[in-house]
């Protein structure tokens, strides 16, 4: 059980790269791009928090981008009462304080999760594919419906949320906080993978009805998953209100989940790393064929089909070399 | 007499016009090797997955060890320790061997939310896990894949799945099945160790295996009990030989 170089040395490979990135984009004279990075690890933390669910304990969830709307509304809403003035129910003030408002954007994703994994975790494979689809669907049209968030246009936040007395709306700021969170999020899920609790995650993706058989209770296990996985989600999507400084129904569309999906997959499924590479390779490839052409996606489409038949444990798997296994 | 350790009361199962188990009274004593036999299609796995808890009989009650387990969850049966193996191969493909009997191990020690400890790090877990592999002579595989091993070396990766837990009674459904006459006849010797120890019900098809090992057998055709006995009794029971000892095996 010798802890493998080469995996070690990449990860901290990518990690120099991801610390110098800010200087060396302002040196090249494209800070701008500084913010675009930031929304990378955003949505690589999303990707992260759906191979959670779906690499480690084999449950699909085509409806993700709702805990990442979830997350976005919740600071989205905070925002909005600060600037208008108006309470929230029960008396509430507003707030723009990331220690209130990011840890209740995980409340509220983490509940959201528990209602909607409580129902969809009752039925597997291609039923849960399709319910966990339907209730962001839901959630999407619920959103499009608050006319005093501003119904199907979002809320645009008059500030980004305040932390400590950082200052967020500087992009390199924003960015290490962002590379921060993702890599102790990405830290501890590994963590995790190995531990009892991991386990069982992953035996319930290999052969649910022996882990029952063994002695299991696979529902709760799974439950639990689902909910940690909606509030990691729900943490990225209140920073990606912050870095887009707005809150839209499009950020639960269907098409939000099914790139959070791309990405885990093209990114090496179970890895909980390979999601992280899925994320950035993803959105680089957009970006870049974007620059190039507008008719990008009919690129786009066939590469990443060549990309998931040539490597079918994704980008990590390419990367790292041998698999391992426990 | 002492209470049986299993025993069940006018079970019953149907799948549409089949009845597989047919008022089956059942009774297995503490501490007794148990086998049922009968031919293909007997009802034989449908039993044990009623005894187990997978499936949910259509009528008729199941005691194991002074507790009503009828209505009980698969996974509550498990941990009451009533432990069982699957006639076709069920094990974790994706972990290496040791991690298999680790799971088994873990099912038994109270919750799994636990979120930090590496579970193959842990010596309360990978002790006991050890131990079993050793038991059934696949210790040193323990760091392979699953998925490397041969057919009969799953099957006794499955027995030491079942025995991690330190089970109660086993449920063994045809942990032969398929085996080489070498592996069948470590299995043989393996289930002869374990006798006494564990009460056991085992199905199986070889009749040498079966006539060598039970203290007592239940012969099982179109879903009912004809016969139940010591092997003796059973060999010489005429309505025995003529439905099913005397046709083909
Ligand atoms: N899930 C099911 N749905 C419908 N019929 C079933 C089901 N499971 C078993 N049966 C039927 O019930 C009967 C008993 O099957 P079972 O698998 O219990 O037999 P068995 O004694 O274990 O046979 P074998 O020796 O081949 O393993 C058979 O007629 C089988 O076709
Ligand atoms: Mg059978």
């Amino acid at each position: 059980m010798a802890p493998e170089l080469r995996p070690r040395l990449i990860l901290a490979l990518l990690l120099v790269v991801a610390l110098a990135l800010p200087p060396l984009l302002g040196a090249l004279g494209q800070g701008f791009y500084v913010g675009f990075a930031a929304r990378v690890l955003i949505m690589a933390l999303a990707a992260l928090s759906l191979d959670l669910v779906m690499g480690l304990g084999g449950m699909v969830s085509f409806g993700h981008a709702a805990f990442l709307g979830v997350g976005a509304y919740v600071v989205g809403i905070g925002s909005w009462h600060v600037f208008d003035g108006s309470p929230l129910p029960f008396g509430l003030p507003g707030s723009e304080n990331a220690l209130i408002v990011w840890p209740l954007a995980m409340v509220f994703s983490g509940l959201t999760a528990l209602g909607i994994g409580a129902i969809s975790l009752r039925t597997s494979g291609v039923h849960f594919i399709m319910i966990t689809l339907a209730f962001a669907q839901m959630l999407f049209y619920l959103a499009g419906g608050l006319k005093t968030y501003g119904g199907d246009d979002g809320i645009t936040l008059y500030n980004r949320s305040e932390l400590l007395g950082l200052k967020l709306s500087d992009p390199q700021t924003f960015y290490y906080l962002c590379l921060g969170i993702l890599v102790v999020a990405l830290a501890a899920l590994l963590r995790l993978r190995a531990s009892r609790f991991g386990m069982v995650l992953r035996g319930v993706r290999d052969n649910e009805r022996r882990m029952r058989a063994l002695g299991f209770p696979t529902y709760r296990y799974k439950l639990a998953a689902f909910v940690l996985s909606g509030m990691v989600c729900g943490l990225a999507g209140a920073l990606l209100a912050n870095a887009s400084e707005f809150a839209s129904p499009a950020l639960m569309s269907w098409q939000k989940s099914g790139e959070l999906l791309v990405m885990v997959v093209l990114g090496g499924m179970g890895s909980l790393v390979g999601p992280v590479l899925g994320a950035v390779a993803l959105m680089a490839l957009e970006e870049g064929l974007a620059d190039l052409t507008q008719h990008w996606q009919v690129i786009l489409g066939p590469l990443l089909l060549v990309l998931a038949l040539s490597a079918r444990r994704g980008l990590w798997g390419l990367l790292r070399g041998r698999r391992d296994h426990d | 007499m002492t209470e049986p350790l299993l025993h069940t009361k006018g079970l019953v199962k149907r799948f549409g016009g089949v009845v597989a188990t047919n008022h089956v009274d059942l009774q297995v004593e503490r501490g007794h090797l148990h086998a049922l036999i009968g031919p293909n299609g007997a009802g034989k796995s449908t039993l044990i997955g009623q005894l187990s808890g997978e499936m949910a009989p259509d009528a008729g009650r199941i005691h194991f060890d002074g507790h009503d387990v009828t209505g009980l969850h698969v996974h509550r049966r498990a941990r009451l320790g009533l432990a069982r193996s699957f006639q076709i191969t069920s094990i974790f493909k994706t972990f290496s061997v040791l991690a298999n009997v680790t799971l088994a191990v873990q099912a038994h020690q109270g919750h799994s939310f636990r979120f930090w400890r590496p579970a193959l790090g842990d010596t309360a877990l990978t002790g006991p896990a050890l131990s079993a592999l050793e038991r059934v002579g696949l210790a040193d595989r323990a760091r392979d894949p699953a998925s490397a091993l041969s057919h009969g070396e799953r099957r006794q990766l499955e027995l030491a799945m079942a025995l991690a837990g330190d089970p109660v009674m086993l449920l063994l459904d045809e942990p032969m099945a398929g085996m080489g006459p070498d592996d069948g006849l470590r299995m043989v010797e393996l289930l002869a160790s374990l006798k006494g120890e564990r009460t056991i019900l085992l199905v199986e098809h070889d009749m040498d295996a079966v006539f060598q090992l039970a203290d007592r057998i239940s012969v099982l055709v179109y879903g009912a009990v004809i016969a139940s006995g010591t092997p003796d009794a059973i060999r010489a029971d005429e309505q025995v030989r003529q439905a099913y000892l005397g046709e083909d095996r």
